[in-house]
């Protein structure tokens, strides 16, 4: 009864809502709220200048480098590559589409793990696809890049999708009748039309590359200072049992999930303004 | 004559003026072909083919393994206490933001997607923070002798972290878009609440409901990151499916790795399978009720 009449809007005649938002709020708060608040705790007992060369030491600021480049060039190429992908498979025909489009979700469903060894024997240097390339990808910073980007794929494609499916024909032929040429068209009425989703779906695999552990450290080499990304080394000193610079590294890379969040929570506003919902 | 053949040319020049050249078509199917299976579908075949590369009885075998066998009920047991608590957290969610209104709702929301934005590395730091010998309640669960880290129930723990807004996340857009009329009506009509969820809330959400115990499922038995910090590896008690793999391959016993990891593979494709059905069950209702609506 408290809950209802302290946080309702506006009364209900359907019953249960005590209980459902008490246990959801008390679930929340012990797997969720509680565990994450520790990381944040734990930093404070620690001196600002530990906490600081923690976060700062070379290792570190080398796994920031390659974390946060990789990432960002995953999910670069996933815009792109990601736009192309939906507009086949909305716009266009062709055999086996609808298994293509299915299968688009595989990194959703496939433990890192998997994804991980896979990519590992298929770019290295003899693998099926590794012995073409003219340069070495497994166990190199380019590795990291691939494993990133089969991680992000499906979150360009998803986001964009129903934008892209909602989008009206009228106003391309509108284009069409005012004379604009098909590149024109996409150009100056369609790619701004689709421009919150392609950031929403870019900010969504740069933030899942960020965190990513599984399918990275197979393919990474994981070299000190070259191919090793933060995830990583939060383990490596989780197992030399420092722990107080772990949870430093860890609330580093905590603040820059949640700024990514509010900036995806934006955008996801942002979109929606766009379609007029 | 010719009037009718301009007739019927002129949808198509409406067609052309709003479609790519057929050259431009194909080149983007091309490319959107050629990225997916770099990325997509070669890895996923790698997987199945790595696996019989040494013939099946190395598979069997590598899958039959002590090992293995028990990295594989460790799974399927972390699995089945997950699943089910992050079950009722999702329906229990849901009711609450999808029926009612009230202050807080986004703030909730919010809280409820944070695991997705959470390193599983990092989640599984956090309850070493909490339980671990140096944590919160290290101590405390050492002198009675009970051990969470390094143990199943921090496996399971840290894979209910990771699994955490799944089911919520599949059910929350489906209730809010049917509203709350037909409930009401139960309700005005005499039914309880218990009665109100099982005869009108769950046929209407049952397939998006079982493709969300399903994805939670397929999360919770390839959980790796999380998992990986708080179990201790010990092999034959603590390792998972996936860890096992991992110890596998490190072991350069490829075939027995990419053994373990078809399992995991074939799993991800039930799962994808059903994505498929789910959604054209779901289309397939929504067009019913705007029939019936017509």
């Amino acid at each position: 009864m408290l809950l209802s009449r302290a946080l309702l809007k506006r009364h209900s005649v359907l019953p249960g809502f005590d209980l459902a938002l008490g246990f959801t709020l008390l679930y929340l708060s012990f797997i969720v709220l509680v565990p994450l608040s520790a990381a944040f705790l734990k930093t404070f007992t620690m001196t600002w200048p530990a906490f600081w060369d923690a976060v700062t030491a070379p290792r570190v600021v080398a796994s920031y480098r390659l974390t946060f480049g990789a990432s960002f060039a995953a999910a670069l190429v996933n815009a792109v590559f990601g736009l192309v992908v939906c507009w086949v498979l909305v716009r266009y025909d062709f055999p086996a589409r609808r298994l293509v489009d299915a299968l688009v979700d595989l990194p959703f469903a496939l433990p890192t793990a998997v994804a991980g060894i896979a990519l590992t024997a298929l770019y290295s240097g003899n693998g099926w696809i590794g012995q073409w390339l003219p340069l070495k990808v497994s166990f190199t910073p380019i590795g990291v890049w691939v494993a990133l980007t089969f991680i992000g794929l499906p979150f360009v494609v998803r986001t964009l999708q129903p934008v892209l499916e909602d989008l009206q024909k009228e106003i391309e032929e509108a284009a069409a009748i005012l004379g604009a040429t098909r590149w024109q068209t996409f150009r100056r009425v369609i790619l701004p039309i689709l421009t919150p989703a392609l950031l929403t779906g870019f900010a969504l695999a740069f933030a899942r590359a960020l965190g990513e552990y599984g399918s990275v450290i197979f393919i990474a080499g994981n070299l000190p200072m070259v191919s090793e990304i933060t995830p990583l080394l939060i383990i490596t000193k989780l197992e030399q049992f420092d722990v107080p610079g772990a949870t430093a590294i860890a609330v580093v890379m905590l603040v820059a999930a949640f700024v990514l969040l509010l900036a995806i929570n934006a955008l996801q506003a942002w979109t929606r303004a766009r379609q007029g919902r | 004559m010719s009037e009718a053949a301009a007739v019927a040319t002129a949808p198509r020049r409406v067609g052309e003026a709003t479609a790519e050249p057929a050259w431009v078509r194909r080149v983007l199917i091309a490319i959107a072909l050629g990225f997916l299976a770099l990325f997509l579908f070669v890895p996923l075949v790698a997987v199945f083919v790595e696996a019989l590369k040494k013939g099946l009885d190395v598979y069997l075998a590598a899958i039959g393994e002590p090992d293995a066998v028990s990295a594989i009920r460790l799974t399927l047991v972390a699995a089945a206490i997950s699943v089910p608590l992050n079950l009722a957290f999702g329906i229990a969610a849901a009711w609450a933001i999808a029926k009612f209104d009230f202050r807080g709702k986004n703030l909730l929301l919010t809280f409820i997607d944070l695991p997705f934005s959470v390193s599983p590395v990092i989640a599984g730091l956090i309850f070493v923070l909490v339980f671990g010998l140096q944590g919160w309640f290290g101590e405390w669960l050492r002198d009675h002798d009970l051990k969470i880290i390094f143990a199943l129930p921090g496996i399971v723990i840290a894979t209910i972290f990771i699994t955490f807004p799944f089911i919520a996340r599949e059910l929350i857009p489906l209730m809010q878009a049917q509203g709350i009329e037909q409930e009401e009506a139960a309700r005005v009509l005499g039914a309880g609440g218990w009665q109100i969820f099982r005869r009108v809330t769950l046929p209407n959400v049952k397939w998006a409901l079982l493709y969300g115990v399903i994805l939670c499922n397929a999360r919770a038995m390839g959980e790796f990151g999380a998992v990986s910090v708080v179990s201790g590896h010990i092999r034959g008690q603590t390792n998972t499916m996936p860890l096992h793999i991992e110890i596998l391959y490190n072991e350069y016993q490829f075939a027995a790795a990419f053994a373990v990891a078809s399992l995991l593979a074939g799993l991800a494709l039930v799962t994808l399978a059903l994505k498929y059905v789910v959604e054209r069950r779901v289309a397939a209702a929504a067009r019913g009720t705007a029939g019936a609506l017509r």
